[in-house]
């Protein structure tokens, strides 16, 4: 038998590193930015805050540090791409493999270290997670019913005319950068803090790049985040539980299931939706010409 | 254009190569490792590189090593081995059992450089095949798993499903009954060696289902580390994984490659190295039995010591008749000991385990 709460909370748990990541790299679409840059700033925020945690014994301190580490990463890519006009998707990739190699680096001391123990929230789970799902409806609320978030997917639809209307085009990307950096960190670290309870070089995993893909499958909505998160989180901890209990279903069929779900969910949706969603400016170069 | 580069930079990669050859012997040997996973995994790959700076111990300037460590397995591993055999290594090892075609078709292209594969079953003229007894020392820990555990479930994080690890489930079961009778296993497949976010949902996973020993097949510490939180108990891998002392981590297998390593590279030294196959065990010290710690009882230690020397000295064999398969049909009759072949080819479980192997 499949205790069902345990389920969940084990299903909630996986899907925290992807929901911070692509909440962050939510905001940074809407505003009108690619950064491919995720799994970089993740495995950056993975090291920092584990190296946070361990030199204060206080995995909180850990988080903040995350997302300080994160967003620093993160402003590199803002400066190349919003004040030295480089493509967003080259220099997002650049920062991938900037902070993969970086944290390989700097992240060699930190290997076979143990992880301070961290407070449980209600339920078993972490308090970052619930944290998580927290930011869901607040972001939902900046995007969709405050000034700032209506500003903010204005630079992202149409930068010349938000810029024409004396919007700081360049300003409103950087904070949206940083933010999505800040997250991306979070997320990180909460693989390293909270899930594996330890640093291993490259140990993201790819989730960042989930994460990209999580925004796209959400049609650029927070609600539709929260549920490719546990759509993707539900799937690869189910399978993992099934073969557990020693419930008879083909390993590899198990195995594929995320994915399989994930490509079985964005047909779905793009063949509803007319046209995409996507924010009119995303991925442009903008280029004040006055 | 890029062709044209690449054939230049070949002949001018297998020129040097051959300089050696015609140098006298002050030129240092060289060897190359091929890595699965990253060096601090904390298992697998931080074992062979300990062997590798064995190497570098014992023969000092006269040989010079190299490695390329997180090589996927698969179409990177070919690309990372004749990186390895362009820059004129003399001897190469590839340390994982999914690299065993690339070992192959690299050797095919350069037949005067050694190979030496691990855990594969391939050779040829110029690769050799090495692998430890691992399911040896899985008995041992079989054997403390079945007396430890409370709840009569003990759990296995299997990586792929290969001889070599259906071997591992199927000793420690077996060990784990003999002194348990009610012990059920649980097993999960990873399809990883080395994944910590993986490996620690699936011993998650395991956890949920009330097992509190944990036996793994993959190469990261994060299987311990959840045990730790649920005050389950589990084993070092590949390595000691001695920061998880006294417990989870109540005893480890560790793979020691350094003498091989050491003897190999001598006979490439001396002219004596030709391709085999080695299958060593306990007794040849590949395997080793980490410390047994407090955690565990006195009667409990015995109990895996007495069977570690009984390995070890040749009286007893792990796939020792009777024994049947999952499906109920006879294997091994009594006294019967399965034999090396059969062992390579491992593809089911022992009577007893209530799972599929996935085919």
């Amino acid at each position: 038998m499949i205790d069902l709460t345990v389920l969940v909370v084990m299903i909630l748990s996986a899907a925290t590193p992807l929901l911070f990541a692509a909440l962050g790299e939510l905001i940074v679409e809407r505003s009108g930015v690619l950064n491919l840059g995720v799994e970089g700033m993740m495995i950056a925020g993975a090291l920092a805050g584990f190296a946070a945690a361990d030199a204060t014994g206080n995995p909180l301190l850990g988080f903040a540090v995350a997302a300080l580490g994160g967003a620093a990463l993160s402003l590199i890519f803002g400066v190349l791409t919003q004040f030295l006009l480089t493509n967003h998707v080259a220099t997002g990739l650049a920062l991938t493999l900037f902070g993969l190699g970086l944290t390989a680096l700097f992240g060699k001391p930190y290997e076979g270290v143990k992880a301070p123990s961290m407070a449980m929230g209600p339920f078993g789970l972490h308090w970052i997670a619930w944290a998580g799902i927290v930011a869901v409806p607040l972001i939902w609320w900046f995007l969709n019913r405050s000034r700032a978030g209506l500003i903010l997917r204005g630079v992202g639809e149409n930068h010349h005319a938000a810029h024409a209307l004396g919007h700081k085009v360049r300003l409103v990307r950087l904070a949206a950068i940083s933010f999505g950096g800040a997250m991306a960190g979070i997320g990180g670290a909460y693989i390293s803090i909270a899930t594996v309870l330890q640093w291993t070089e490259g140990m993201t995993a790819g989730a960042g790049w989930i994460a990209l893909a999580l925004v796209v499958f959400s049609g650029w909505r927070a609600f539709g985040v929260l549920a490719g998160a546990w759509l993707f989180g539900g799937v690869t901890v189910s399978q993992l539980r099934m073969q557990a209990a020693g419930i008879d279903v083909p390993v590899q069929l198990l195995a594929m299931a995320p994915y399989i779900a994930t490509i079985v969910a964005l047909v779905v949706i793009s063949a509803r939706r007319k046209g995409s969603a996507a924010p009119g400016s995303l991925g442009k170069i903008f280029h004040a010409t006055s | 254009m890029l062709r044209r580069t690449f054939l230049a930079t070949t002949v001018a990669l297998t020129a040097l190569a051959a300089a050696p050859a015609f140098a006298q012997d002050d030129e240092p040997l060289k060897v190359g490792f091929i890595y699965v996973g990253p060096v601090g995994d904390g298992g697998w790959t931080y074992q062979h590189d300990q062997g590798r700076l064995a190497l570098e111990e014992e023969y000092g300037d006269r040989i010079e090593t190299t490695y390329i460590e997180s090589v996927p397995e698969g179409a990177d591993a070919e690309r990372a081995i004749t990186q390895l055999a362009l820059a004129g290594n003399d001897i190469i090892f590839t340390t994982s059992f999914g690299f065993m075609d690339a070992t192959i078709a690299v050797a095919e292209k350069f037949p005067d450089i050694k190979f030496e594969h691990a855990t594969g079953y391939k050779r040829a003229e110029n690769v050799a095949t090495y692998d430890a007894r691992f399911y040896e020392g899985r008995a041992v820990m079989g054997t403390i798993a079945g007396m430890m555990t409370e709840s009569n479930t003990i759990g296995y994080i299997g990586s792929f499903p290969i001889p070599e690890v259906i071997q591992g489930i199927n000793s420690s079961f077996i060990h784990a009954r003999k002194v348990n009778p009610d012990v059920e296993m649980k097993v999960v497949w990873a399809y990883s060696w080395f994944d910590p976010a993986k490996e620690a949902d699936a011993a998650a996973a395991l956890l949920a289902e009330g097992v509190d020993v944990i036996l793994q097949h993959t190469d990261s510490t994060a299987p311990l580390a959840k045990a730790q939180e649920a005050g389950a108990i589990g084993f070092g891998q590949a390595s000691d994984m001695s920061a998880f002392k006294p417990s989870p981590r109540v005893s480890s297998i560790i793979d020691n490659w350094a003498p091989y390593y050491i003897e190999r590279v001598g006979q490439v030294m001396d002219g004596t190295w030709e391709s085999k196959g080695t299958w060593a065990g306990i007794a040849g010290g590949e395997v080793e039995i980490g410390e047994i710690t407090e955690a565990v009882p006195d009667e409990v230690r015995e109990a895996a010591l007495a069977m570690k020397d009984s390995i070890a000295s040749g009286e007893y064999h792990p796939f020792t008749g009777p024994l049947n398969k999952a499906d109920g049909s006879e294997w091994l009759a009594e006294g019967e000991t399965a034999s090396d072949e059969e062992l390579s080819q491992m593809n089911f479980y022992v009577e007893g385990i209530d799972a599929e192997i996935p085919q």
